[in-house]
């Protein structure tokens, strides 16, 4: 029987909901307005009522370029996310279905490297990548993040292959599929909703991704996030400018983010309950 | 057609012995029934002849040609699961063609050899579903479906019936014979559950720890089982077991009675000892009763036997009925 809950009581938790929620959105609200106000308002100190000008949004389009650097976060988001798919699928399909006595152990190791504080390796992988002639090269920095991501999208795909009942494959392997038709007919097709989940959650956190972009590329390759940074400069922050760049860098990931709210977070909950 | 020899196989899994080394021939056309308790290694042995897992050592022939190393597709094989294990991203249609897609005929011909295994098994109304939208029985039958349409060589069963209800599985049991009937193709059916061995089967193997017990026609496991293990196995209720004095006084280790070889009286007998509960079927009644020695043993009287609980009831086994089993549980003469 389901708990009976009064009246008053749903009431209060909604708001204690909305003002939760209220907390968490504030900063993003706050980057919002701060992105209408000018640079006087901006400095002024706390207020929700911009003037609403758009300045800000034409000088960082024109002065500093938004197209590129916007262009650079497609590229690499998506391309290192993609590269990280193709070699994590048979990777994962490889532990899920043949595991051995070593395979937990691989995939902990796996994750182990996402507990490493990145700094700790800034200057090795800074200087392979001066070496190899990668600094700020869109490939090099896709190249990264793929590193980066990899062992999360293995965890996640490995996941979801893992639901994925082995006698099923056995029964394309009587049927007569080849390796091939096993992975294209009967494997591929039952994982694309974990797929598709694992490609949004990672598209989301390369294009978020900061330490390493701002660490290795200046102009030519810099995505967003290295493009913000670049408005806290020498002569002083400008507040107004760094927010409308801040709104236009995060404004494609969160629309992106709301039309696939839920496949993420049947991506996030996957296997959690049945 | 086909036979289906193994010589010497064996199977481990890293330090553990699956099984030790077995041979085993069955003919072209038979039904052989592979069974015994969980963990005897039936499964195993199934999925070794389909090539699911490779052998450790031994080989396997099919039509006397050696198939140990060769993959599950080419040895004209197929194979019913117990989970079904159906492509649930396919329509029934889709998961009855897709062995013929996959040894690459034509559309027509898919289309053709679908539709009759839909007649066969009663799936016509059904093509343009998802297993999903099937209940346990119409999934068995698309799983039987995408077996026959391929017509293999042989068919391989592993404890399809296990996940359907009582009712259901009697029928399909019927239906699985009639198939056999239809195709006389050999069949390799894989279960714990004694009661289908016997119906099913042509031919038994009983298997206990990777080791082949006994191989015979289900009515010579019933009247000349070779050891305990067996004598205990086939028969439903199981046959009852007297150590001691009991056995002593007939020249061995063990004796053994089953309960439909005893004749209950409620005056004399060879045997006394008090009823404990009676088990009403109507046409049978089925009585435990506890011995003057302390063991309890089941007898069956039939039809509608009167018998109460703590009624004395004297039990004598019937004529040339009893085996005899020596220390090592094999059976005396």
């Amino acid at each position: 029987m389901a708990r009976a809950v009064s009246t008053k009581t749903k009431i209060g938790w909604t708001v204690v909901v909305w003002a939760v929620a209220l907390v968490i959105f504030f900063p993003i609200l706050y980057t919002i307005i701060t992105s209408f106000k000018t640079e006087q308002e901006a400095i002024q100190g706390f207020s929700l009522i911009p003037s609403g000008t758009v300045e800000n949004y034409v000088t960082v389009q024109t002065q500093r370029d938004y197209f590129k650097p916007f262009m650079n976060s497609v590229i690499i988001s998506v391309g290192s996310t993609l590269l990280g798919v193709i070699i994590a699928v048979p990777a994962a399909w490889a532990m899920a279905f043949s595991p051995t006595r070593r395979t937990k152990d691989i995939l902990m190791w796996m994750l182990s490297t996402k507990m490493m504080p990145a700094a700790a390796v800034l200057v090795p992988i800074y200087l392979i990548f001066l070496r190899a002639g990668l600094l700020d090269s869109r490939i090099g920095v896709t190249i990264m993040l793929m590193l980066v991501n990899l062992p999360i999208i293995v965890w996640m795909l490995y996941t979801y292959f893992r639901e994925i009942p082995g006698e099923i494959l056995e029964a394309s392997r009587m049927d007569g599929a080849s390796l091939w038709n096993e992975l294209v007919y009967v494997l591929t097709p039952m994982a694309i909703p974990g797929i598709a989940s694992t490609l949004l959650l990672n598209i989301i956190l390369a294009w978020n991704e900061a330490f390493w972009t701002i660490q290795l590329t200046t102009t030519n390759a810099a995505p967003l996030t290295a493009f913000i940074a670049t408005f806290s400069s020498p002569q002083g922050l400008f507040w107004a400018k760094l927010s409308a760049a801040s709104t236009l860098a995060i404004a494609p990931i969160l629309i992106m983010g709301w039309f696939s709210q839920k496949q993420l977070v049947r991506g996030l909950t996957f296997g959690a309950v049945k | 057609m086909s036979q289906i020899t193994l010589r010497n196989v064996s199977k481990r899994f890293g330090d553990i012995v699956i099984i030790p080394g077995l041979d085993l021939v069955i003919e072209d056309g038979e039904f052989v029934v592979f069974v015994g308790p969980s963990g005897c290694g039936k499964s195993t042995l199934l999925r070794l002849i389909a090539g699911l897992e490779d052998v450790s050592g031994g080989t396997i022939s099919i039509d006397g040609k050696d198939c140990t190393n060769t993959p599950p597709a080419q040895r004209g094989l197929a194979m019913v699961f117990q989970s079904y294990a159906l492509y649930p991203h396919m329509s029934v249609r889709q998961n009855i063609g897709f062995p013929l897609k996959m040894a690459g005929q034509d559309k027509a011909t898919i289309d053709r050899k679908v539709a009759g295994a839909a007649a066969t098994l009663n799936l016509t109304d059904y093509l343009d579903r998802r297993p999903r939208e099937l209940s346990g029985g119409q999934r068995q039958r698309v799983a039987i479906g995408r077996a026959i349409v391929r017509e293999p060589k042989g068919f391989l069963f592993d404890e399809p019936l296990s996940n359907l209800d009582a009712a259901l599985r009697v029928n399909m049991r019927l239906e699985i014979s009639e198939l056999h009937q239809q195709l006389k193709t050999t069949m390799i059916y894989v279960t714990h559950d004694q009661v289908e061995a016997m119906t099913m089967a042509d031919k038994i193997v009983v298997l206990n720890r990777g080791r082949v017990e006994q191989v015979g026609s289900p009515l010579e496991l019933y009247r000349r089982p070779a050891n305990l293990f067996v004598a205990g196995f086939i028969g439903s209720p199981k046959m009852n077991f007297l150590t001691g004095a009991a056995a002593g006084s007939h020249g061995a280790a063990t004796i053994g009675v089953r309960p439909e070889h005893l004749r209950i009286s409620k005056e004399s007998g060879a045997l006394r000892g008090v009823a404990g509960v009676a088990e009403h079927l109507g046409s049978d009644t089925f009585v435990h009763v506890k011995l003057d020695d302390g063991s309890i043993i089941t007898a069956r009287g039939t039809g509608e036997y009167p018998v109460e609980h703590g009624d004395t009831v004297w039990l004598t086994p019937e004529e040339g009925r009893t085996y005899r089993f020596d220390q090592q549980g094999a059976v005396i003469g």
